[in-house]
């Protein structure tokens, strides 16, 4: 008889201490060993994690009310602007944003050394962030001007909210031009001198659940070291499945989260500012997402392998930026790892952008979490789209 | 006699023009190359020492002939705790003194190779990578 485990089953186990939970790693090892049957049996939840920059990411903030009132107008904290066109003091910092008297690429390539994402990185550590906001003056709201220091702890809620996080697979970036070019998959040396790529492969979450059949609207999940939630999909959720030149599938493609969660309970170890030459600056994220073994099927895709996981090779000097279909092939995250891979008949040296071994501490952080009885699966109250939904991309015309 | 270590910074104008010949054969220097590389931007990074009576006069020629000339009391070190092992530095090594450890995939650095040519002070994405004087 074939396996069926219900959430509430896993749950229960967990309570009791009795769950049994791989990192995604582990339990390539359980399967290759045991086979999906009866590994399946044994085991009840797989953890993953990635780590890696995420620029649709950023914090909404309450800052608490001064005397006199202000109804904040424009915000800076340490110099960077957040948007404040929100109730009287919230405001959402983006990771992206750059402060205003930024050089940006004016003296190309830019440094973007100071951003959103840096800011996120100073509150989470708990370091005092300047406080500026301006308006114009109400009768309920009189001042018109306040300057402040803050902490993460003097403010009433700060919780992360990140629109699109997690993606699903990512590009394999390289350069087919003749000079360097500086992309948020970063330096990229002329005539394919690199390549980058920016998943956990074998580890990363939605890899390993390309069908979204357990991870959906209220999943409980490690976010940037606190616990966190799926709050829906991400901005440009198109889910399919990757196919090579051949037709035959691949593995998922283009899901992505938007994520949430209480950022006094995070640490900087797992949200860190992050700048990219020439490019700008932003935020790496550590997520980590257990995926339940209700079902043979789902342990099936949750032991893929990165032999058996693929990206897709993309050229950032003309294809990506003018938007022109297609790709240069397909190479395994086994292949990626090892550090060189074949472009057009030429060995390119390639680097992650995202980092692995944080990808597999998040994954561990996760089990340990499980085991001890304090994180309980949170069942999807509603599923996300998958490949089967058909989504696809829209894209902007100029009318 | 002066025994000195320096740093030179070619531009890729002069990175292929024989000035080291020239420096030992016109100014009777002895020169011990202890690292060089070149960038893909042609620009080329040489840690010298060097030894003569005529040190002065060949450090001039170098100016001359617009090499940058620094004194070696940089290093380059790794803030390990910022640092999350990420690997985008690592293709812009040109000597392999930050490189991936397999199969773990921990990024290692070897300050021995390093020949003090900022690439990954300038690539890596969360500034582990620091210049201390
Ligand atoms: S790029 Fe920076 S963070 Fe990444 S491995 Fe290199 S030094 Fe470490
Ligand atoms: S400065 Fe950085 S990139 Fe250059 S050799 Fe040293 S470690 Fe490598």
């Amino acid at each position: 008889m074939s396996l069926e485990r219900s959430f509430k089953e896993i749950n229960e186990r967990i309570k009791k201490g009795k769950a049994v939970v791989l990192t995604a790693e582990e339990v390539i090892e359980k399967v290759k060993e045991k086979g999906v049957s009866a590994a399946a049996r044994e085991v009840d939840v797989v953890t993953t994690g990635t780590f890696g920059p995420m620029c649709s990411s950023g914090v909404f903030l309450n800052f608490g009310h001064a005397a006199p009132r202000i109804r904040m107008q424009k915000v800076w904290l340490n110099n960077v602007p957040a948007y404040t066109g929100i109730a009287a003091v919230d405001a959402y910092l983006g990771a992206t944003e750059l402060p205003e008297d930024d050089p940006l690429n004016s003296n190309y390539p830019g440094e973007f050394r100071y951003g959103g994402g840096h800011v996120i990185e100073e509150l989470v550590s708990g370091k005092p962030v300047k406080l500026r906001a301006i308006s114009y003056g109400t009768d309920c709201y009189p001042r018109r001007e306040i300057e402040t220091t803050i902490t993460l702890g003097d403010i009433n809620e700060a919780f992360l909210f990140n629109p699109r996080n997690c993606y699903q697979n990512y590009n394999c970036a390289v350069n087919l031009s003749d000079r360097v070019i500086y992309t948020y998959m970063g330096t990229l040396k002329p005539n394919l001198g690199n390549a980058h790529f920016s998943t956990s492969g074998q580890l990363s979450p939605l890899l390993k659940d390309p069908y979204f059949k357990t991870i959906g609207i209220g999943t409980r999940i490690f976010l940037g070291g606190g616990i966190g939630y799926v709050a829906w999909n991400g901005t440009q959720h198109f889910p399919s499945i990757l196919r090579d030149e051949s037709g035959r599938e691949l593995n998922g493609s283009g899901g992505t989260l938007a994520l949430i969660g209480d950022l006094k309970q995070m640490n900087a170890r797992w949200l860190m500012g992050t700048s990219f030459r020439g490019y700008g600056a932003t935020l790496t994220v550590g997520v980590g997402i257990p995926i339940p073994v209700l079902n043979e099927e789902i342990l099936y895709h949750a032991a893929k392998t990165d032999e058996e996981l693929f990206a897709p090779i993309v050229d950032y000097s003309d294809a990506y930026p003018n938007r022109k279909p297609g790709n240069l092939g397909f190479v395994s995250y086994a292949e990626l790892k090892k550090g060189t891979i074949r472009v057009m008949g030429k060995d390119v040296p390639s680097a992650p952008l995202s980092s692995y071994p944080r990808a597999r501490e998040i994954a561990g952080i996760l089990k340990q979490w499980i085991q001890k009885g304090d994180f309980l699966l949170g069942e999807p109250v509603q599923s996300l789209p998958g490949p089967e939904s058909g989504i696809k991309a829209n894209v902007l015309e100029e009318k | 006699m002066t025994n000195k270590k320096v740093v030179l910074k070619f531009s890729a104008q002069n990175a292929d023009k024989p000035i080291i010949y020239h420096l030992v054969k016109d100014f009777d220097l002895i020169i011990n190359i202890l690292k060089a590389s070149i960038n893909p931007h042609k620009e080329g990074t040489m840690v010298l020492e060097i030894s003569g009576d005529r040190y002065e006069e060949g450090i001039s020629f170098l100016e001359e002939q617009r090499v940058s000339v620094l004194p070696l009391n940089q290093e380059v070190v790794r803030n390990e705790e910022r640092c999350t092992s990420c690997g985008a530095c690592t293709v812009h090594c040109p000597t392999q003194a930050l490189y991936i450890d397999r199969p773990s995939m921990e990024v290692k650095f070897n300050d021995e190779s390093c020949i003090l040519c900022l690439m990954c002070v300038k690539t890596c994405p969360v500034k582990a990578m620091e210049v201390r004087i």
